[in-house]
């Protein structure tokens, strides 16, 4: 690989880098806790990160589409749906990591209406997110939340799947098609 | 949590391995092939979660969204949640603070939704995957929605 290569991968920390760093130089003593929040950020997804990758890669090579398309593609109906909203709900960790996930899921064969309500479920509907937002902010709070996030993930992954066209959805999947 | 998913991945790996070596070996050069492509993304977006947390203190926040901050609070409260990244456990104690400080439920709603729905720091990597249309088209919808649940929640709370 070479030097613009790397760079052009690194491409978005360096602007990142370039957003904060006047924040930093303004308040020097804010950007040094920024800082060391990083650090304990960075020390945390890089430990949930290594096993996630193992699992899907291992996944990805063991579990033929033949095995996933039926339960979770087109044509799957409330099946599919339920088990998307299940998988979303049932994950650990921010919403990145739904990113590659998602992409392991598309190329087994999984419609794109259901990995819209994966990557929302996994978003708003996390099991231990809800028990921790229950405590922090009351049951009615909570729960009536939890609700109308699933009613609008649905209805936004329907959306989505209709509002996109042909082209374009045939090009997000293609391009996990490769391999 | 993290003690778990490590020992699934071990004994996922070990079943493998004995299965076949070969396959194993694939799996684990597609791990690592995903695990280098997003790396430097996962830089950019903990840059800006840590960042946005260390220069956000709760109290500017809770005067910004309180509870008679009306629309414009609910305004506020959305772009600080889509703008912002501050993962759950951090982010629920700090609601809970705000809301005993004086923020609005129905800003708080609004501020908690777009911070899990919608992330404008994470859609350069949400679009390397899905593209930039259904990016922008599942944030903007995101967006929109946060205000009813914004609504419903605070009715909700109301009764």
């Amino acid at each position: 690989m070479n030097a613009s290569q790397i760079l052009g991968r690194w491409r978005s920390p360096l602007i990142s880098l370039l957003l904060v760093l006047p924040l930093g130089v303004w308040r020097p003593e804010l950007g040094k806790s920024a800082l060391l929040l990083l650090g304990e950020n960075i020390l945390m997804v890089m430990g949930i990160l290594p096993p996630v990758f193992i699992l899907l890669g291992l996944f990805d090579t063991w579990v033929p589409r033949e095995r996933v398309a039926p339960h979770m593609g087109d044509g799957s109906g409330a099946k599919g749906t339920v088990l998307s909203v299940l998988l979303g709900a049932c994950s650990a960790g921010p919403l990145y990591i739904a990113f590659p996930v998602a992409e392991v899921m598309l190329r087994k064969g999984t419609s794109l209406r259901n990995v819209f309500v994966f990557i929302g479920a996994w978003s708003t509907m996390r099991i231990p997110m809800i028990l921790f937002e229950i405590q922090n902010l009351g049951a009615v709070f909570g729960l009536t939340r939890y609700c109308v996030s699933l009613v609008g993930i649905l209805l936004m992954a329907l959306l989505l799947d209709r509002l996109l066209d042909a082209a374009e959805k045939k090009r997000i999947v293609a391009r996990f098609q490769a391999e | 949590m993290t003690l778990i998913l490590y020992l699934l991945a071990g004994g996922c790996l070990v079943a493998s391995a004995i299965s076949s070596r070969e396959k194993t070996v694939k799996s684990l050069k597609k791990a690592w092939k995903s695990f280098a492509n997003i790396v430097p993304a996962f830089f950019a977006v903990l840059l800006l979660v840590s960042f946005s947390v260390a220069f956000l203190p709760e109290r500017v926040i809770a005067s910004l969204i309180g509870e008679e901050s009306g629309f414009v609070g609910q305004l506020l409260a959305s772009v600080l949640g889509s703008l912002t990244l501050i993962p759950g456990f951090i982010a629920f104690p700090m609601a809970k603070i705000l809301v005993e400080s004086g923020a609005g439920i129905a800003q708080m709603a609004v501020f908690v939704s777009t911070l899990m729905m919608v992330g404008v720091a994470t859609a350069p990597l949400e679009a390397s995957f899905f593209g930039w249309r259904a990016t922008l088209l599942r944030n903007a919808m995101a967006y929109c929605y946060s205000f009813v649940v914004g609504y419903v929640v605070w009715m909700a709370v109301a009764v």
